[in-house]
């Protein structure tokens, strides 16, 4: 496994030719589809993704996609693409730039080409060059005519007529074998990089089997691309990318949004309670709902209710009662629930609340990815309303994280806020499988009998663990132990209601200092020379293009440290010190410098705040600048 | 009258809540915390109400829960010697929802009133009754906001004069009862706090029924809408105006029974006096009536000046349960055998990478 070759173009190998056309072997390719949001763009992606992870490369994947279901046809705002980067090592990105493009129509063409670098292979479907479709997105001439691609590696190719030629046969109307055309895109780049073939054709017929002349259509239009490949002389080369050399296992591809889902379905088999997902549609959360609305047998309960506030109050109610609560959702969701929350922090219940971070404020940029959430998760409630605060570094770290949210969620008895983001969600990786033997052990011990120590019988559900400064969970249904908990303050140990002065001082701290005491794992840094002066931190889906440009600067002969954060509150106890043996620390966040402000303000630290809200994730290319200006600075 | 009387399924809103080891009394249901509400309010009659009632329902007392919003009704579950949960302004059907979803074994009470439930709360009110929840909601409607001192509220008459509408309030008020009908409510009925038989008698037919049941009480705020239902109240008055629902009898009222419910030409619900239509033209009340145009026509009886009100239980039906129903799906999707996370976990396309 190679730590520094995620660091430029391909480098393209020519091999002796063996099967009649001149091979050529890369170690990693990034591939853009891009069409109507109508043309099936993701769904594409999403089967090449499939094939990529079946060969055995490493990848990583970036869909992007318009707020509107159906955005005007064929105009830039409707434009859908998705991104693929698939190596033989191991990658950290779906990298900045394709070296493919596939555009299914002018305004694809025109939105994306800026992305591809001069000599990148373009496939255009010409049968969407119409006088009418250059019009539309004010191509004054047709581009695949006037020159102005010559820069690139041109292959024109009339998708759709030659799609509805080998559909001629099925009787399916021409509007219904046209649609086939992005199966045809994908049997055409299937051919180009030599990719296993069966699984998509399986998963076409699962995926239409109640319509298995449809299911026939696409795999015959993904043959005819595959074949229109293999006998056209215009792709005079074919590509391999070898498998990648991961550690040892079993492997698949997993969404974020997927891993979280799973995570929830582990963390209730693993602590041996039922789950009870209380939410309200939101993008890009939905996708965690209808997961776990598949996977009831696992003792899963999912409410979608009415709103947001609706949604986590039935997860609170059900925390109450003894199950792991849990909700999800996006910024705007946040602050919906913002109250129920509080009121978590007060009753000191066990919760979840996933926050799919979107573009914002208000309803924003709902597709696109931000990660300015972090002061509202840290602060979004009134009064002295401390909670911990997760957030995982890629789609398969979700899983891992969702897990350590609610081992702190059932060990303090707090509600756990879980900063995911639209990067994470959408994007997928390959994903080493674990032993569910293997995943940490969430079992809790509920409250059994009267623990007063003043003899007097009573139960206090506020009486707490002197190490964890937890209450206890007595849930109803336990005889002896009925008590009243709500949102008012609650007087230290019994849990009567309280308007004491004192009382109130001492509650707010007992509050903070659980918070700040949650056993947080120490903050590891990577610095392979032991002698860099600059130090990246991130947290969140910068992990990506963060790890891709170290690479890049070490490669350069530059010395940088990394580290990125899982755990926002409470930071790891060593996070001051590591901050402190840096001359410079750059901390890049999707926002305008959240994280930087929590570490201004704790540790007295002056980082460098280097900041992006496009609502796309960073490039490697832009950090490596950005990187190498900091420390050149210092040499300097 | 209970829900078995109305030939419903046999299945009651208690089934699946542990009985009581021993007999009650309204003590065992008394809390150690001291009663603060003002002086001569109607919740006190409510909590005495509900807490001799409890015993009647031989439940074992750690299997109930009552869960408020906010307001001062919202205080009762401090009161009740039970689980309880005081929660936020509005939310506690959302909360109780939860909670009755992830426990059968539990009996749970919603604890809210005018404002709570029908101004900050109304939303999660008309879903819960949608859904039909297997929880109990008591609705404390004193037509005045107490808790910050004598605001009108949503059921307050048009023209109410209080600290936030010295001209006189504007907005058109709710009927909690037309309105829960209209949510597709399956049990509605109304009560008065003063009237401890009446309102046992409607508890008790709530508890029994499974689904989401409303009990709407009327309730004296002697400090900021003292008097409000005198004219329920007074005796020889009261008989004039209130119209007390028994399911399966012709509904009349008045001193001597000499005022009935009839239907005119119509089809609409109207009074006359029997003496000039005759007893067999009344209406034979019944709550198991499926068109809840019925059961909204009864609440429509009344307007604002309380000319005629309407008590007891205006409807009563078996619908299927949401908490029911998702507990079902989950042992649907059980029966095919124990669940396997490794196999979930690896999917249907792996891919092995050797050392």
């Amino acid at each position: 496994m190679s730590h520094d070759t995620d660091v430029g173009t391909p480098a393209a190998t020519p091999v002796p030719d063996t099967d009649g056309g001149d091979v050529r072997t890369l170690d990693r390719v990034v591939i853009r589809f891009a069409g109507d949001s109508g043309d099936g763009m993701q769904l594409t992606g999403d089967r090449f993704t499939s094939e990529a992870a079946e060969f055995g490369n490493d990848l990583a994947t970036f869909p992007n996609f318009p707020a509107e279901i159906r955005a005007p046809q064929g105009t830039l705002p409707g434009v859908s693409s998705f991104q693929l980067h698939f190596a033989d090592h191991d990658i950290l990105t779906p990298g900045d730039r394709p070296d493919v493009l596939v555009a299914m129509n002018p305004a694809a063409l025109k939105a994306n080409l800026g992305d591809l670098p001069a000599g990148g292979t373009l496939i255009v479907n010409t049968d969407e060059f119409t006088k009418r479709s250059l019009a539309k997105v004010g191509y004054p001439a047709d581009p695949l005519e006037d020159g102005s691609l010559d820069a690139y590696r041109l292959h024109k190719v009339a998708m759709a007529t030659l799609t509805k030629g080998a559909l001629e046969e099925t009787g399916l109307a021409k509007k219904d074998a046209e649609r086939a055309k992005n199966m045809f895109a994908l049997g055409l780049l299937s051919w180009m990089y030599h990719r296993p073939t069966a699984g998509t054709e399986r998963f076409l017929r699962e995926k239409f089997a109640k319509r298995p002349e449809l299911a026939e259509a696409n795999i015959l239009a993904f043959r005819a691309g595959w074949n229109y490949g293999e006998t056209t002389e215009s792709f005079a080369v074919t590509y391999k990318v070898a498998a990648a050399g991961l550690p040892a296992g079993t492997y698949r591809q997993i969404t974020g949004n997927t891993a979280l889902a799973y995570g929830i379905v582990a963390a209730g088999q693993r602590s041996g309670l039922p789950v009870l997902l209380g939410t309200y549609p939101i993008t890009p959360a939905s996708d965690i709902l209808h997961e776990l609305a598949r996977h009831k047998a696992f003792g899963i309960a999912t409410v979608q209710a009415e709103d947001e506030i609706a949604g986590i109050g039935a997860a609170l109610g059900a925390s109450f009662g003894g199950a792991l609560g849990v909700t999800t959702t996006s910024g705007p969701g946040v602050a919906l629930k913002s109250e129920t929350i509080g009121l978590a922090v007060m009753t000191e219940l066990p919760l979840l609340i996933i926050d799919v971070q979107r573009g914002g404020p208000s309803t924003g940029l709902p597709t696109k990815t931000e990660q300015a959430d972090l002061l509202q998760a840290m602060y979004g409630r009134n009064g002295e309303s401390p909670l911990p605060v997760v957030a995982p570094r890629s789609p398969a770290d979700a899983f891992d994280t969702l897990l350590e949210a609610a081992r702190i969620a059932l060990t303090y008895r707090t509600p756990v806020m879980l900063l995911s983001d639209g990067a994470i969600a959408n994007g997928s990786e390959p994903w080493l499988i674990p032993d569910s033997a293997s995943l940490p052990d969430l079992r809790v011990e509920f409250a059994t009998g009267p623990n007063a120590t003043d003899g007097s019988g009573a139960f206090w559900p506020y009486l707490r663990d002197p190490g964890t400064l937890a209450r206890p969970w007595a849930v109803p249904g336990t005889p002896g132990l009925e008590h009243r908990i709500g949102g008012l303050e609650k007087a230290d140990r019994t849990g009567a209601i309280s308007y004491d002065p004192d009382n109130h001082e001492k509650m707010v701290r007992l509050r903070q200092a659980k918070v700040d005491g949650v056993d947080v794992p120490r903050l590891a840094v990577d610095d392979p020379h032991g002698d860099a002066r600059v130090l990246v931190l991130g947290w969140g889906s910068t992990y990506g293009p963060i790890g891709a440009a170290c690479r890049r600067v070490r490669a350069a002969g530059g010395r940088i440290a990394q580290a990125h954060l899982r755990h926002l509150n409470p930071f790891p106890e060593n996070l001051g010190e590591v901050l402190a043996a840096y001359d410079r620390v750059v901390v890049p966040e999707m926002n305008l410098g959240q994280l930087a402000t929590l570490l201004r303000a704790k540790y007295l630290v002056d980082v460098v705040s280097h900041t992006k809200v496009t609502g796309l994730p960073f490039k490697a290319e832009e950090l490596q600048g950005a990187l190498t200006d900091v420390i050149g600075e210092l040499e300097a | 009258m209970t829900a078995i009387d109305l030939g419903m399924p046999a299945r009651g809103g208690l089934d699946g809540v542990p009985a009581a080891t021993g007999p009650q009394t309204a003590k065992d249901f008394k809390s150690d915390q001291e009663v603060r509400w003002c002086p001569g309010c109607g919740d006190y009659a409510v909590l005495a109400a509900v807490q001799s009632f409890m015993p009647q329902l031989g439940l074992a007392k750690e299997n109930v829960v009552f869960v408020s919003g906010i307001g001062c009704s919202s205080r009762f579950p401090y009161y009740m010697d039970t689980y309880g949960m005081h929660s936020i302004h509005g939310r506690a059907p959302a909360i109780a929802t939860g909670l009755a979803t992830a426990r059968e074994d539990l009996s749970v009470w919603v604890v809210t009133g005018d404002g709570d439930a029908l101004s900050i709360g109304g939303n999660h009110l008309i879903h819960t009754l949608r859904r039909n929840v297997n929880l109990k909601i008591l609705l404390f409607n004193n037509q005045i906001y107490g808790l910050t001192k004598g605001q009108y509220s949503p059921t307050s008459e048009v023209g109410k004069v209080t600290k936030s509408t010295p001209m006189g309030s504007l907005d058109t008020p709710f009927n909690p009862v037309s309105l829960a009908l209209g949510a597709e409510a399956t049990f509605v009925a109304r009560a008065l706090d003063s009237d401890r038989k009446g309102l046992t008698e409607v508890l008790r037919a709530a508890a029994e029924h499974r689904g989401t049941a409303l009990v709407e009480i009327y309730q004296n705020c002697p400090i900021f809408n003292e008097g409000a239902f005198d004219a329920l109240k007074e005796p020889g008055v009261r008989e004039q105006h209130i119209i007390g629902l028994r399911h399966g009898e012709p509904i009349r009222f008045g001193a001597g029974g000499e005022l009935g419910v009839v239907r005119d030409a119509h089809g609409r619900l109207a009074v006359r006096p029997v003496a000039e239509v005759g007893e067999d033209a009344l209406v034979v009340h019944d709550a198991g009536e499926s068109d809840p145009a019925y059961a909204f026509a009864l609440s429509r009886l009344g307007g604002q000046d309380r000319a005629h009100t309407v008590t007891g239980v205006f409807r009563s039906v078996s619908r299927p349960v949401y908490d029911d129903q998702v507990r079902d799906q989950i042992t649907g999707a059980r029966a095919g055998g124990e669940p396997d996370l490794d196999a979930l976990l690896r999917g249907r396309d792996t891919w092995t990478v050797t050392a």
